[in-house]
This record gives C-alpha cells, sequence and structure tokens, in this order.
C-alpha cells in the first residue's frame, strides 16, 4: 500500500465496488445477454456454426473491414443520406403537419391524400424514382425523404391538434395578438413534437435505408450487405447490420439527450 | 354602492344551442348588471349555465340574443381589461413561475420597461408566496401553488374584473380558505370588480358583496342577495348569527335548483 492511509481508510468492499458501477453494469446487462444467447445458439449444435458466425469472428471481421475495406466509407455515406432525408423530410413535415393539425378545412383537404401516401410503402416507389431520378444519390436520398416526410407529418399533426386551447384562451385574456399567440404559445408547444417527428422520422429512415441502398448502391451500409449476401459472406452481413442498429440507437441516444436538456419542462417519466 | 357605476351588464341575454336532440336552451333571458368594485357571485347547480353567462362576460361567447355590453359598447371577444381565472387554472407548463406572471407584461398589449416587469413580477410573487419558487416550473407545484401562480399572472397586467370560474374548485379546504383570505387581501390594496362562480354557499357568502342564485338549467336568476357584512372582512364572521341565517336561507335556494337538475339529468338519460 504505497498510498496514506489517510486517503483511502479502507479498501473498497465489494458492496462500494457494485454501487459505483451498478449503472454501468445494468447498461451493458442486455447486451451481454444478447451475447450469451448468440454464443449459445453458435454452440448449441441446432444450426450448424457455419450459418452462425460466432460474435468474435463477427468483430474480428468489424475491424478487418475498418482498417482493410472502406468501411467507414460505408458508414458515412449511409449515415450521410439518412441524416438528408430525415432533415429535409422533416422540414417539410413541420408545417404541413401544423397546418393539418391547425386548420380544419386544410385536414379535410389533405387528410386522405396523406393517408394514402402513408400507407404506400416506400420500397414500392423504388422503381419509379429510378426512371425519375436515375440511380444516383438523389434518388435514395428522395426515397428517405418520403419516409420521414409521411411518418413527421403524422406525428406534428397529431401532436399539434392535442394542443390544449386554455392556454390560447389565457394568452388572449391577458391582451395577446394572433402573432403573439402563435411565438408565445403554439410554437413552444410544438416543440416537443418536433424532436418526436425527428426520432420517428429517423427510425423510419434506418428502416428504409437498406431498400434505398438497393438502387445500385456502390457505397453504405445496404450496399455492403447486398454484396456481401450475394457472396455468401456471412460474417460480414452480420457486421452491416449490427453496426446499422449501432448508429441508429446512438443518434436516437443523442436526439433524446438534447431533448431532455430542451423539454426540461415537461412532465413525463423518462423511459 | 347603489351609487357605483354599471360596468357589465347583461341586457335579456339568451343563449341557445341546435343539439342533435333538437334545440338546447342553456341561458334564459338573464338581466345582471355588474357596479364598478363589486364582488357578485354566480350561485347554483353544475351544468345550469353559469360558466355559459362567465364565457360570455370574457368575451369568448356571444348571447343568441340580448345584449352583454362593458361601459356601454357590446362585448366582442377577452380584452385585457378583464382578466380570467379558468377552472382549470391554464399555467403554462413551458414557462417558470417568474415567466409565467411576466407572460402578460411582455404582450405587446401591455408593455413595460424590463425594470418595471421585474418589480411587478417581485410584487405579486411576494404577496402570492411565491419567490422562493420564481424559478421552478409548474410540474414541481402543488395544486394551490399552480392556482396562486395564475391568479400573480391575471393581476400582473392589471385588469378591471376578474372573472372566476371555480377557482378554488379543487382545492383541499385549508389551501382553499388560505387562497379566499389571500384573495380579500389582494381585493382590499387593489379595486377590482370581481365575478366568481362558486359551489359553495359559504365562499360566496364569505366573500362576495352580492349574491345571484342561478336556476337549474336554462339558466335564470332566481333571486339576488346582498350580502351585508363590509369589507375587511376576518374569519369570524363566519359565527355570526346573520351568517348562518342567510347560508340556511341560499342553501335552501339552491338545494332545489340542485334538485331540479338532477330531475332534468334523468329525464335526459330515459330519453
Amino acid at each position: 500500500m504505497a498510498e496514506p492511509a489517510a486517503e483511502r481508510p479502507t479498501r473498497p468492499t465489494g458492496a462500494t465496488v457494485w454501487r459505483r458501477t451498478r449503472p454501468v453494469m445494468l447498461a451493458l446487462a442486455p447486451w451481454l445477454v444478447i451475447v450469451a444467447l448468440w454464443y449459445t445458439v453458435h454452440h448449441s449444435g441446432l444450426v450448424k456454426p457455419a450459418l452462425v458466425p460466432a460474435p468474435h469472428v463477427v468483430l474480428a471481421k468489424f475491424w478487418n473491414l475498418l482498417t482493410t475495406q472502406s468501411f467507414a466509407i460505408d458508414i458515412w455515406m449511409s449515415t450521410q443520406r439518412v441524416l438528408l432525408g430525415v432533415i429535409l423530410g422533416t422540414v417539410c413535415a413541420v408545417p404541413v403537419g401544423f397546418l393539418i393539425g391547425w386548420y380544419d378545412p386544410v385536414r379535410r383537404f389533405v387528410n386522405p391524400l396523406i393517408n394514402f401516401f402513408r400507407a404506400l410503402p416506400p420500397i414500392a416507389l423504388i422503381p419509379l424514382v429510378i426512371v425519375y431520378f436515375g440511380i444516383g444519390e438523389s434518388a435514395k436520398v428522395i426515397i428517405l425523404f418520403y419516409a420521414s416526410f409521411f411518418a413527421g407529418v403524422i406525428v406534428m399533426y397529431e401532436g399539434i391538434s392535442q394542443i390544449s386551447p386554455i392556454y390560447i384562451r389565457v394568452a388572449r385574456t391577458l391582451g395577446a395578438t394572433d402573432l403573439e399567440i402563435f411565438r408565445r404559445i403554439i410554437v413552444p408547444l410544438s416543440l416537443p413534437h418536433v424532436v418526436t417527428a425527428l426520432r420517428v422520422a429517423l427510425g423510419v429512415a434506418w428502416a428504409t435505408l437498406v431498400a434505398s441502398e438497393l438502387i445500385a448502391a456502390q457505397e453504405g451500409l445496404g450496399a455492403v450487405i447486398q454484396d456481401a449476401s450475394s457472396f455468401f459472406q456471412l460474417d460480414t452481413i452480420y457486421v452491416g447490420i449490427i453496426t446499422i442498429g449501432s448508429v441508429a440507437l446512438l443518434m436516437d441516444t443523442l436526439l433524446r439527450m438534447v431533448s431532455r436538456r430542451l423539454l426540461a419542462w415537461q412532465e413525463r417519466i423518462d423511459a | 354602492m347603489s351609487a357605483a357605476a354599471e360596468r357589465i351588464v347583461l341586457d335579456h341575454v339568451d343563449m341557445r344551442f341546435t343539439t342533435d336532440r333538437g334545440p338546447l336552451s342553456v341561458v334564459d333571458d338573464v338581466s345582471l348588471s355588474v357596479r364598478e368594485g363589486e364582488f357578485v357571485a354566480l350561485v347554483g347547480p353544475s351544468g345550469c349555465g353559469k360558466t355559459t353567462l362567465l364565457n360570455m362576460m370574457a368575451g369568448f361567447l356571444t348571447p343568441t340574443g340580448g345584449t352583454v355590453t362593458l361601459d356601454g359598447s357590446p362585448i366582442r371577444g377577452p380584452g385585457r381589461e378583464r382578466g380570467v381565472m379558468f377552472q382549470e387554472y391554464g399555467v403554462f407548463p413551458w414557462l417558470t413561475v417568474k415567466e409565467n406572471i411576466a407572460f402578460g407584461l411582455k404582450l405587446g398589449a401591455n408593455r413595460v420597461p424590463q425594470a418595471e416587469r421585474d418589480a411587478i413580477c417581485d410584487r405579486y410573487m411576494e404577496l402570492m408566496r411565491l419567490t422562493d419558487f420564481r424559478n421552478s416550473y409548474p410540474k414541481t407545484l402543488s395544486g394551490g401553488m399552480r392556482q396562486r401562480v395564475a391568479l400573480a399572472r391575471a393581476y400582473a397586467v392589471n385588469p378591471a374584473f376578474l372573472l372566476m370560474d371555480e377557482p378554488f374548485g379543487a382545492l383541499d379546504a385549508q389551501t382553499r380558505s388560505a387562497m379566499q383570505d389571500l384573495l380579500l387581501e389582494v381585493l382590499e390594496r387593489e379595486n377590482k370588480t370581481v365575478v366568481m362562480i362558486t359551489h359553495s354557499v359559504d365562499e360566496a357568502l364569505y366573500l362576495a358583496s352580492r349574491i345571484v342564485v342561478i336556476s337549474a338549467r336554462p339558466a335564470r336568476i332566481r333571486r339576488i342577495i346582498d350580502v351585508p357584512f363590509g369589507y375587511p372582512r376576518q374569519d369570524d364572521i363566519h359565527t355570526r348569527p346573520e351568517f348562518a341565517a342567510l347560508r340556511s336561507e341560499i342553501k335552501d335556494l339552491v338545494m332545489r335548483e340542485y334538485a331540479a337538475q338532477e330531475k332534468q339529468a334523468r329525464l335526459r338519460l330515459s330519453d
């Protein structure tokens, strides 16, 4: 024991170590369970081990792809497409969702159209998009835009139409004009729904990404998975899938952190 | 009191709605003058149309017959000279206590320089015992405190009238009694004209200078009672013999209307 006794009077016991590392352990636990299950399936003999590559093999493949191939560029290309599609989609969805939620005549006119296009799976549009926009970058972003836009519109519309009229009435009795009501009541009350719209759009966009990268993409996680499947490289397919999940989770976590800062006033139990 | 000018005047006011089951009369030929500086309490069964009357004075509803005027000109909408206290308070959840109180003072209709705004906010926070909670969001406040925030917010823009819809209905007995005393205290300092809806005959007698007993639906004026106690009032008027006598007289009237209202409700059910 080189340290002076005064600074560390007792060695940390098992209990204090547990208290300190508890949050980290709890966060890691589900992932450890899933990796354990994965190994179990791999070794169980129920499936051919070759069909389910072991986690450490997939990890090694990930490292190999990252260091010797252009995997980092693939990740970046996909992330960039998702971000572009989601941002453009949400920027358009917010005002449209707002108009539908706020003005009854607009809602009656636009709602059937929105419901029709929302029901269309974005993948079904891919052939048409190829015809009109070719197979370049814009085609992929358009598919992601489409997916994000309709997801965002619904969230905004639902959110706006649920704004309680009491706040508007209060503001009016205090002498607020229409413009002041918009700026000081509607905008702050809409903000949580904008964040939710972004989160939903991100989810939908990642889900649509692989499909959009089927449009003869050279780069991107979807392309990596597609190529790997033609050569039956299961470990690469696993790497691609897990990377998509990880990046999507990371984005969602960042967004949740931002929204917690921004919306500290909200009454809710954070999951 | 009798010499005081008539401010808000309801003149042969009717309110009829058309529903799926045919026409529905909510207010029937109500005439009432609210004079400068008086405290009018509206007492009657729930669902009898009291809130409709208050909403007409606030400017949220226009009568289908008769006129509602303020100083001789028809009321066309809400205005900053008529502060409204809603049953559900309507405290803005995205603003802190201080920001809530300052809300009206930042609007074009009553904008004041920052220093004056701070002074007004400080004064009402002090009066409503909210100073320690100035930076808290409403989600952390109790019902009584939210109620005080709403009251302070309404007061801050210095309206000539306070229109209150069962402001203390949701509070527990102790808080309610404290809020009544606080209201009397504030009214003592600032001359305001008040119209308050309440279910409680005790509350009406303790606070008001005139009590208007409203009938079962459609709302008609059953009787108007002048309260013989002057201001300032203290809790001890509760024990005066006149208080008890008036209380039982008004309770009898009100109970009869409650019974009529219930009978109506039963008839509607058996339709």
